[in-house]
C-alpha cells in the first residue's frame, strides 16, 4: 500500500482488551479497491440470480455479477448456464436485452456469429476465410469458471479452483436452506436496480447492523407504524441525550468462512413481520401456516416462519429474512456501488398474504421504502466524512466485544466480515478465527 | 355529460404545473390535499415491470392514502434524514395531453424531467405521468397518480425519498 501499510494492519484487533478499529482508508484507497477485486470477488462464490427469473427454456436474463457481464441463460436442454457476455470472436456484448423470453440464439451483430442458447458456436458469415487451425468448437461463449444450483439459486465464481460451494457455505447452509423452506420461491416480478455514492462494505455493515435501526430509521418506528395501526415495537427510540440501553432483538452467531447471522433461525421466534401479516391477511396467514406444518411438522415450521435475523453471505449476499430481501452489491470504484435488490416469496401464498408480504417490504425496504433512503443518505455521509481520513484515521466497531452485551445490540457480526476480509487481503483463503 | 370533452388541455396543465409548485416549494400538506382524501393513490413500479400489479410484484413506492398522509408525514417530520435537509428539487413537466376517461376520472397524460440538487450532486429523474383526476369545484383532484421512470436504473440516484 502506498503508506507501507499491508492490509493486516488495516485493522486494529485486540480481543483481550476489546479494541477492534477498521482503518478508514480501507474505503477509500483505490489500490485496497484493486485487491479486493482479486481477493475476495474473484475468490468467492456471487449471488448471479434465481430461476424464477428465467423459468423455461429460451429464458434469459444478462447482468453484471463480479464485474463481468453475464447471460444467465435456460438453455434450450432445459439446464441453466451463465454465460460470459463477450463474443469470441472480438468482443462485442452478444446480448443486450436486459431479460428475454424464447431466445433461439444469440447473434452478436457486429461481425453476425451466432450462438445457440446452450453458448455454442452454430454460425459464422463467410466461415471458408479460416484456416484448417481454426477451431469453430472451441469458440463458444465462455462459461463462469464455476457456477452452482442451489434450490434455483444460481452462484457463479471466477476462481475454477475455488472450494465446493457446500464447504464454502458451511454451517450457513443451514440458515439458508431455512430460508428456502419458506416454500417454492421466486423472485417476485419488478425488483430494484440503485446505487450509493459510498464503498461497498458500509453497506455490508449496514445490513446488518442493529445499533442504527433506531436513530436512523426513527421515522419506521413513530410515524410508518402508529399510520397502519401497528405498534412500533424494538428497537424503540430513545430520547435525545439518553444513555440508556438500547433495546435490540439482535443475537449474532457466526458461521465460518466470513458468513454470519444477526439471529439464528429455532423455533418459536417471533418474526417482526409476523403481526403485520396478522393483521391484514389472517385468514391467508394461517392457511400458509397449515401448509408449513402440514409439510414440515410444528417444530420446523415455527422455524422456518420466525426465519433468521439479517444475513450475510461472505462477501455480499445479504438476505434480511423478515422482509424477505435478497440483495447484492458490487463496487465500481472504492465510493460507489451498484445494487441489486429483489423480494423472494413462496409461490404458495395465497394472494392477500403476497399482496401484505409486498406491502410490509414497501413500508421499510427500497429506494421508495420508509426506511432504506435514510441508509443510503447515511452511508453517503460516511464516505463524504471519509475524505478526511487522513486526520481521523479509524472507525470503531467495538462494541459488545469481550462478551458485553449489556447496552445493547453488539456489532460482532461486522467483526466476522472484517476479520475474513482481512484475512483475504492478506492472502489467505479464510480467516482463522472469525469470533470475538 | 361528457366529462372529458368539457375539460381543456390548459386546465390540466395549470393543474399541474401549481402542484409542481406545491411539490418543488415543499407545501407538502397543501399537496397532499391535491388528492381524493379516501380513493387517492400515488404509484412508482420498478422500470422493469412497468405494468405489473402492485399486489403481486414488487414497486418502488406503492401508496394508498393511509400511506401517502405517512409519508408527507415523515417527509415534514425532519427525521426522514434522506430529504433533512430537503433537496432542492425542480419538477419540469411538459407534452401534457388528455387521453381519455375512465368512469368519472379523465386521464392525463405528461412528460416530465425532475432534477434534485443534493450534496453538490444533479439527479435527473425522467419519465411520464399518468394521472387520474377527478374534476372538483372547477380544478380537479387526484385520483390516482402513476410515475413511469424513463431511468434504466435508479443510478447514480440511489433513492426516491422526495416527491418525484
Amino acid at each position: 500500500m502506498k503508506s507501507g501499510r499491508n492490509a493486516a494492519n488495516l485493522i486494529m484487533d485486540d480481543r483481550e482488551e476489546g479494541i477492534f478499529r477498521v482503518h478508514r482508508s480501507a474505503f477509500v484507497d483505490r489500490e485496497i479497491f484493486e485487491l479486493e477485486r482479486r481477493l475476495v470477488f474473484d475468490k468467492a462464490w456471487l449471488f448471479a440470480g434465481h430461476v424464477s427469473e428465467f423459468p423455461k427454456p429460451g429464458d434469459f436474463v444478462t447482468r453484471k455479477v463480479g464485474g463481468r457481464p453475464l447471460i444467465l441463460v435456460n438453455s434450450d436442454d432445459g439446464q441453466i448456464r451463465a454465460l460470459l457476455n463477450t463474443c469470441r470472436h472480438r468482443g462485442n456484448l452478444v446480448c443486450r436485452e436486459h431479460k428475454g423470453t424464447g431466445a433461439e440464439v444469440f447473434r452478436c451483430f457486429y461481425h453476425g456469429w451466432i450462438f445457440n442458447t446452450r453458448g455454442e458456436l452454430k454460425g459464422i458469415p463467410g466461415e471458408a476465410a479460416y484456416s484448417d487451425a481454426f477451431d469453430r468448437e472451441a469458440l463458444g461463449l465462455e462459461p463462469t469458471p464455476r457456477m452452482h444450483n442451489h434450490r434455483g439459486c444460481i452462484f457463479v465464481s471466477y476462481d475454477p479452483d475455488i472450494e465446493s460451494f457446500e464447504d464454502y457455505m458451511g454451517e450457513m447452509l443451514k440458515v439458508f436452506d431455512n430460508t428456502l423452506d419458506q416454500g417454492d420461491m421466486e423472485f417476485s416480478e419488478g425488483h430494484f436496480e440503485y446505487s450509493m455514492r459510498a464503498n461497498w462494505k458500509l453497506l455490508v455493515e449496514n445490513s446488518m447492523d442493529g445499533y442504527h435501526g433506531a436513530f436512523t430509521h426513527e421515522r419506521f418506528f413513530t410515524h410508518f407504524m402508529p399510520s397502519v395501526g401497528m405498534s412500533a415495537g424494538l428497537p424503540t427510540v430513545p430520547p435525545i441525550g439518553s444513555k440508556d440501553d438500547v433495546p435490540t432483538i439482535y443475537a449474532p452467531v457466526e458461521l465460518g468462512n466470513g458468513h454470519v447471522t444477526t439471529r439464528y433461525p429455532k423455533a418459536g421466534v417471533y418474526n417482526r413481520s409476523t403481526p403485520y401479516y396478522e393483521k391484514f391477511a389472517n385468514e391467508d396467514l394461517q392457511k400458509y401456516r397449515a401448509l408449513l406444518t402440514q409439510r414440515h411438522g410444528a417444530d420446523k415450521a415455527s422455524m422456518i416462519e420466525g426465519g433468521s435475523g439479517n444475513y450475510l453471505i461472505f462477501p455480499n449476499l445479504l438476505i434480511i429474512d423478515g422482509w424477505h430481501v435478497f440483495r447484492t452489491f458490487y463496487p465500481s470504484s472504492p465510493d460507489y456501488m451498484e445494487i441489486t435488490g429483489w423480494a423472494c416469496l413462496p409461490k404458495e401464498d395465497p394472494p392477500n398474504l403476497r399482496r401484505h408480504r409486498l406491502d410490509w417490504y414497501l413500508g421499510f425496504q427500497g429506494p421508495g421504502g420508509f426506511a432504506t433512503p435514510d441508509d443510503v443518505e447515511a452511508l453517503e455521509g460516511c464516505q463524504m466524512g471519509f475524505a478526511t481520513y487522513k486526520e481521523v484515521e479509524w472507525s470503531d466497531i467495538s462494541r459488545g466485544m469481550k462478551g458485553n452485551l449489556k447496552g445493547g445490540p453488539s456489532e460482532l457480526q461486522m467483526r466476522v466480515f472484517w476479520r475474513e476480509w482481512a484475512a483475504r487481503l492478506s492472502g489467505s483463503p479464510h480467516a482463522a478465527e472469525h469470533d470475538d | 355529460m361528457r366529462v372529458a370533452t368539457a375539460i381543456t388541455r390548459q386546465q390540466v396543465e395549470d393543474f399541474l404545473f401549481a402542484e409542481a409548485d406545491l411539490l418543488d416549494s415543499w407545501k407538502l400538506n397543501e399537496w397532499l390535499a391535491l388528492f381524493d382524501p379516501e380513493r387517492g393513490g400515488y404509484y412508482i413500479p420498478t422500470m422493469d415491470a412497468p405494468n405489473a400489479d402492485h399486489t403481486k410484484a414488487l414497486y418502488l413506492i406503492a401508496d394508498d392514502m393511509v400511506r401517502l398522509k405517512s409519508r408527507v408525514a415523515q417527509l415534514l417530520s425532519g427525521t426522514t434524514w434522506a430529504e433533512n435537509p430537503p433537496s432542492r428539487t425542480n419538477h419540469l413537466i411538459s407534452n401534457v395531453r388528455i387521453t381519455g376517461q375512465e368512469g368519472d376520472a379523465i386521464l392525463v397524460q405528461a412528460n416530465f424531467v425532475v432534477y434534485r440538487m443534493r450534496f453538490q450532486n444533479i439527479d435527473p429523474y425522467i419519465g411520464k405521468y399518468h394521472y387520474q383526476l377527478l374534476p372538483h369545484n372547477g380544478s380537479f383532484r387526484i385520483l390516482e397518480r402513476r410515475v413511469f421512470l424513463d431511468l434504466e436504473a435508479l443510478r447514480p440516484h440511489g433513492k426516491v425519498s422526495f416527491i418525484v
